[in-house]
């Protein structure tokens, strides 16, 4: 997975082709071409295309045509192998991260000669960073030491030859210094004991590492972990001596690829690149299944199957990102409604709503969608990933907006996590505090801007929709759907009462009672029955026995309409108030506080969890409302008055 | 067992060619040898070697590679590894 950057795409068709039609452009960059140079970079390139697109990058910095767009960095590489195979594929992969780096090479062999002297190459060229490429081989600890005395001055040896080449460039490198861990020897001198023997290779070389490590931690240079890399993609895929004893080369050639991307990630890093918040998907991706077509009961999540157990472990990964800074935002192809059910109610979602810092669920195209979710967190499209299972999604994501990441995903949603660590695009040089809390940061500078948003915007927005809401009494007509509604409804359901069409006719002819339907139309069509109240005529107060809209239509005001309505048909009747309760059920949180919201006081909390409510009618007055109310029910009481 | 033809060969090998030595064309004889191409030198075969055992799926050694004077040396030893 990490080996070939499986989570990259396939190269374009005829790649060479189109980075030379861009280099013979490079001189006179024409509008999209460092798009289409992004979009050529993203992709799993071997190293003879990654070392076209370095040729390209050089003759961009060359040319002074480098785009503010793009950060440069000029990289010195010097360490004790055949270096001139990785520069071209650190710089060409470097392209992919937005960056363009000329690499300063040192010499074969002579590291060390070059850093001491102040008048070689490295000294002079202006060094942003520097990449210390040291191997066992040119350290010398593939050989076993004579004694533990000798292995201790073996890896003294080892780590001042690399410190010795970073403190020397030091005054020549402005941002950074970069060595690497060296990766353990696959062949054992003892076996299981060498983890134990202080002379052999593989304990030396443990030794080396961890006096990198303490380095690091000093703060003195970055790591490079080199190490880490050649296990995960296999110490036997790693090492090819054969290619040592031929041309120097430190690895097999064939990781050149994955190599340069490790190194590229922590100059783009260094840089400020790292990518900042994960944007999600939902059905697939989150959990198992399509909620708007299973329902909450339907889809698969949590323990008990191992799909279920798959979908956990993608939302842990997402917590754990966010734990470390990286924000959490979804867009979905959803009813808003539907899509939030399950942060609001699944019992094994790990991912709540408070942990979304943008939360775009809309039948609009996803690209629509990560820009607004850019523009909401005042980020970049290149502080973007997007996690999405459906190819041709993560396809047009990639077409339309080439700088945010759209990771390749496996069949197997187990693997999810991995492909996205394998792919890298959090990388860090450090992490503090502050870090940890950034995520809650954005979100609430979000939730401020979508408030102002809110406050700005929504009215004007309602009222460019010219709704229509028309208020009728329940009749045989619309007594099926009101029926249907009744038994279907969850979520903004006050009492979850449930009546058959036969309870419904016999409310509609009783005198005592109060049945009305509401219908909302606007300039995008009718949205048909969406609300349904039932309320007992009770003299001095009316008290409201059932309340329930559809959430197609929330935040549409379409509820203060309807009480409205409620408040002066009471008032017609002689009474002075409106009684309300919430009877709270595993769905219906959302509507919790409805009655707070529309000015009524709470009168009684039973231990049941129902509050009961009253609304004074003496000092109710209609709001201005950006809908116009059709009230048959008023008019037909006016008229028979 | 059905030997690859030299003539396949040469055609994967001119493809492999233009793009590990990023050329426009490439006229390829069984008699050209890395003196013929600018861009052939010891790094970029490197790079060559990798890009051929990649495209024909088995591994050189040194020794086999050592050997190799001419392009003619090389679509032999593909023939004979790959066969």
């Amino acid at each position: 997975m990490l080996s070939d950057l499986a989570w990259l795409p396939a190269a374009a068709p005829d790649f060479r082709g189109r980075v030379r039609a861009l280099r013979a452009e490079a001189s006179a960059p024409t509008e999209g071409f460092f798009e289409r140079a992004l979009a050529l970079a993203t992709a799993a390139l071997d190293e003879n295309q990654l070392g076209q697109l370095a040729s390209l990058g050089r003759e961009l910095l060359a040319g002074g045509k480098a785009p503010p767009a793009y950060a440069q960095a000029r990289l010195g590489l010097i360490g004790d192998g055949t270096l001139s195979l990785l520069a071209p594929v650190i710089a060409g992969t470097a392209i992919r991260y937005g960056l363009l780096v000329d690499v300063v090479e040192g010499d074969y062999g002579s590291g060390i000669q070059q850093a001491m002297n102040t008048s070689s190459p490295l000294h002079l060229a202006g060094l942003d960073m520097l990449l210390v490429a040291s191997g066992a081989r040119g350290l010398g600890l593939n050989r076993s030491a004579e004694s533990s005395e000798d292995a201790e001055r073996r890896v003294d040896a080892a780590f001042s030859q690399v410190k010795l080449i970073a403190d020397a460039l030091r005054p020549a490198v402005v941002a950074a210094i970069l060595v690497q861990t060296v990766p353990l020897p696959i062949d054992p001198l003892f076996g299981s004991f060498d983890r134990l023997e202080p002379t052999s290779p593989y304990a030396m070389i443990g030794a080396l590492n961890g006096r990198l490590r303490d380095w690091a931690a000093e703060g003195g240079v970055l790591l490079v972990d080199v190490a880490r890399l050649a296990e995960t993609v296999g110490l036997e895929r790693w090492d090819a001596p054969g290619h040592w004893y031929a041309s120097k080369l430190p690895f097999a050639p064939e990781m050149a690829p994955v190599y340069g991307e490790v190194v590229a990630r922590v100059i783009a890093a260094v840089r400020g690149r790292s990518r900042k918040c994960l944007v999600l998907d939902l059905d697939n991706t989150l959990w198992g299944g399509v909620i708007g077509d299973d329902g909450l009961a339907g889809i698969q999540l949590g323990q008990g199957s191992a799909t279920g157990e798959a979908f956990l472990a993608i939302q842990r990964m997402a917590l754990e990102l966010r734990g470390r800074g990286i924000v959490l935002a979804v867009c979905s192809k959803n009813e808003e409604d539907a899509a939030r059910a399950p942060f609001r109610e699944h019992p094994d979602m790990l991912l709540r709503e408070d942990h979304i810092a943008v939360f775009q669920a809309n039948w609009t195209d996803k690209a629509a969608n990560l820009r607004a979710i850019a523009e909401a967190l005042n980020i970049g499209l290149d502080a973007l990933v997007f996690l999405d299972d459906n190819p041709a999604e993560r396809a047009q994501v990639r077409r339309e907006l080439p700088w945010v990441a759209a990771p390749e995903l496996p069949e197997d949603p187990a693997l999810y996590p991995r492909m996205l660590a394998a792919a890298g695009y959090f990388e860090a040089v450090s992490f503090s505090v502050e870090d940890r809390e950034r995520a809650g940061y954005y979100q609430a500078n979000a939730q401020r801007a979508a408030t102002l948003q809110a406050s700005g915007d929504m009215d004007s927005y309602l009222s460019s929709l010219h709704m229509v809401c028309a208020i009728n009494a329940v009749d045989p007509v619309t007594r099926p759907r009101v029926a249907q509604l009744i038994n279907k409804s969850n979520q903004f359901n006050l009492t979850t009462r449930r009546y058959t069409e036969a309870e419904v006719a016999a409310a509609e002819a009783d005198p005592a009672r109060h049945a009305i339907q509401v219908r909302l139309a606007d300039t995008f069509g009718d949205n048909g029955i969406i609300s349904v109240v039932i309320a007992n005529k009770v003299v001095e107060a009316w008290d409201i026995d059932t309340w329930l809209m559809s959430c197609r239509v929330l935040g549409r005001r379409v509820e203060e309409a309807v009480l409205a309505h409620l408040a002066g048909a009471a008032r017609a009747a002689g009474a002075t108030a409106l009684t309300g309760r919430y009877i709270p059920s595993a769905k219906n949180r959302m509507v919790a506080q409805h009655y707070d919201k529309l000015g009524f006081v709470r009168v009684e909390e039973l231990p049941d969890g129902t509050v009961v409510y009253s609304l004074d009618l003496a000092g109710f007055a209609a709001p201005d409302l950006p809908l116009l109310v059709d009230d048959q029910v008023a008019v037909h009481t006016e008229s028979a008055a | 067992m059905t030997a690859i033809s030299s003539e396949a060969v040469m055609d994967s090998l001119r493809e492999i060619m233009i793009d590990v030595f990023d050329l426009d064309d490439l006229a390829l004889t069984l008699e050209t040898t890395a003196d013929d191409i600018e861009e052939w030198d010891s790094l970029s075969h490197v790079r060559l070697v990798v890009a051929v055992e990649r495209k024909f799926g088995f591994r050189f050694t040194n020794s086999e590679i050592e050997s190799l004077k001419t392009v003619g040396d090389l679509v032999r030893l593909i023939q004979s590894k790959a066969g």
